[in-house]
């Protein structure tokens, strides 16, 4: 239904008051961007990283409480493996509208799909981080007097951090990925103006919109790599 | 939460029963849902392959092809779509060329690591037996490396199928009408249509897993055959 109305021909929001540009709906107008920049597109970029921001850190609780279980009690694994796998295999776009009769057409919603989608991915690193610590470096521990609880703070967490970090990085990406999605059930966010933009044909805000998540992104990652870094100058000196 | 369980219980026969009663369409829309991302996996095949085996055959441009794959995986697929729509319009080549866009990333950095990281000893091996670097490439190098390159075919293909669904907002096609259109199918056809895109991208990782499986070489089979090398979501996106 939506794409027949896109199909039908623009409807440019500002009819007849637009500039040339925008009546004439050529790719992209500068200045409608430019004007609609701090009533448009700040409001849904900081919603945006709302968004994510909750997913992300509600996500790295719950997966990480998970993982800390999984790893002392092994049969956690499985069943926990399972459980965040099914929910990572749903569809996003079926997902958001599946919660919408438990809770509505409310954050709430889209941060339960959010979260779901990122326990698989941030469960996972974790697990395999903390498996992956060197059994010398655990003996080492051990022989030192560490407790088990020291241990798991001191020497297994820390040199687990670079696979934890880039499972943060991974679910991240992800999550501004299937935040604009979010919005088809109205939650804000850059997919808003995509939305918007589906109904009316205007192109300049299609690509404004698409261009900022991508750019959200890309700037995202490129900071979770310098945290990476900073949090573990160890693993920099050793890859050279 | 025990009725919350049961209500989704019923949703879920409901949405069986809503594809037994339209079986015609929901196949029609299979059929739809496949074309297109049949299209944009042979077209990023077609792009991704032979770079990726030319680099490394090669040996070189490794900064790009392994980042390739991290920079696919933080491109927001509706993002693309929406940036495609703007320049290509709505329809099924701007979805086409977006999911390629996404789907060459793994394909790349798989082709590129698999032929890059084939054993030196059995180039060397190869060469002082007196083959042209062609022969190389092709009797030794290709072989060697064709399951780990399936490996990213595979998940190319996967992200593909999955993120399809997202046509429908372009006008696509594809099962994602039916998951779009709650107001026309109801609450029973959002969840046929997403049981059906994930049986179909299960479907399509099993297809995938058998040809990887049936193109290793015997000596090189192991329990799964050769993994990802990347901890690539296969699902991710959708």
């Amino acid at each position: 239904m939506l794409v027949q109305l896109a199909q039908a021909g623009p409807v440019i929001p500002t009819f007849q008051r637009g500039s040339t540009c925008e009546r004439e709906n050529r790719h992209f107008c500068w200045d409608w961007f430019s004007s609609h920049w701090s009533n448009t597109f700040v409001p849904r970029l900081v919603e945006h990283i709302e968004l994510v921001a909750i997913a992300v850190g509600i996500g790295f609780v719950i997966a990480m409480a998970c993982a800390l279980i999984a790893y002392r009690w092994k049969w956690f694994d499985g069943p926990a493996t399972g459980v965040f796998a099914f929910f990572y295999t749903i569809p996003s776009l079926a997902f958001f509208q599946l919660m919408v009769p438990f809770t509505g057409l409310t954050r709430l919603s889209a941060e339960i799909a959010l979260i779901s989608y990122t326990l698989l991915i941030l469960f996972r690193n974790i697990v395999t981080g903390l498996h992956e610590v060197p059994p010398d470096a655990l003996e080492a521990a051990q022989a030192m007097g560490l407790t088990r609880n020291q241990t798991l703070w001191r020497v297994e967490l820390p040199l687990a951090l670079p696979a934890i970090m880039a499972g943060i990085r991974i679910a991240t990406v992800t999550t501004i990925s299937l935040a604009t999605i979010a919005a088809f059930i109205g939650v804000g966010g850059l997919g808003q103006p995509i939305f918007n933009a589906i109904q009316t044909g205007f192109k300049t805000q299609f690509i404004a919109a698409g261009v900022l998540a991508v750019l959200l992104a890309f700037v995202a990652d490129a900071l979770l790599v310098l945290v990476q870094r900073l949090l573990t100058p160890w693993a920099r000196a050793r890859v050279g | 939460m025990g009725k919350g369980t049961g209500r989704l219980m019923h949703s879920i026969i409901d949405a069986f029963q809503f594809i037994g009663d339209n079986l015609h369409f929901m196949l029609t829309k299979t059929v739809e849902h496949l074309e297109l991302s049949f299209a944009a996996i042979g077209v990023a095949i077609v792009i991704a392959i032979p770079l990726g085996v030319a680099l490394g055959h090669l040996h070189k441009g490794s900064f790009v092809a392994i980042n390739a794959s991290n920079m696919g995986r933080a491109l927001p697929s509706l993002a693309v779509i929406s940036i495609g729509i703007g320049f290509l319009g709505i329809g099924f080549i701007n979805v086409m060329v977006a999911l390629v866009i996404l789907a060459v990333p793994p394909m790349l950095t798989n082709a590129y690591v698999a032929v890059d990281g084939v054993d030196p000893d059995a180039v060397e091996a190869a060469r002082a037996a007196g083959m042209k670097p062609s022969q190389v490439l092709w009797t030794v190098e290709i072989p060697l490396a064709v399951g780990l390159m399936f490996a990213g075919i595979r998940t190319g293909a996967v992200y593909v199928v999955a993120t399809a669904t997202l046509a429908a907002l372009a006008g696509g096609g594809g099962l994602g009408d039916v998951i779009v259109n709650q107001a026309t199918y109801g609450t029973p056809g959002v969840l046929a249509g997403a049981l059906m895109v994930t049986a179909l991208a299960f479907l399509v990782e099993g297809v995938f897993a058998v040809i990887q499986r049936l193109l290793t070489p015997k000596a090189l089979r192991h329990e799964e055959g050769p993994v990802d090398v990347l901890l690539a979501p296969a699902i991710e996106g959708t």
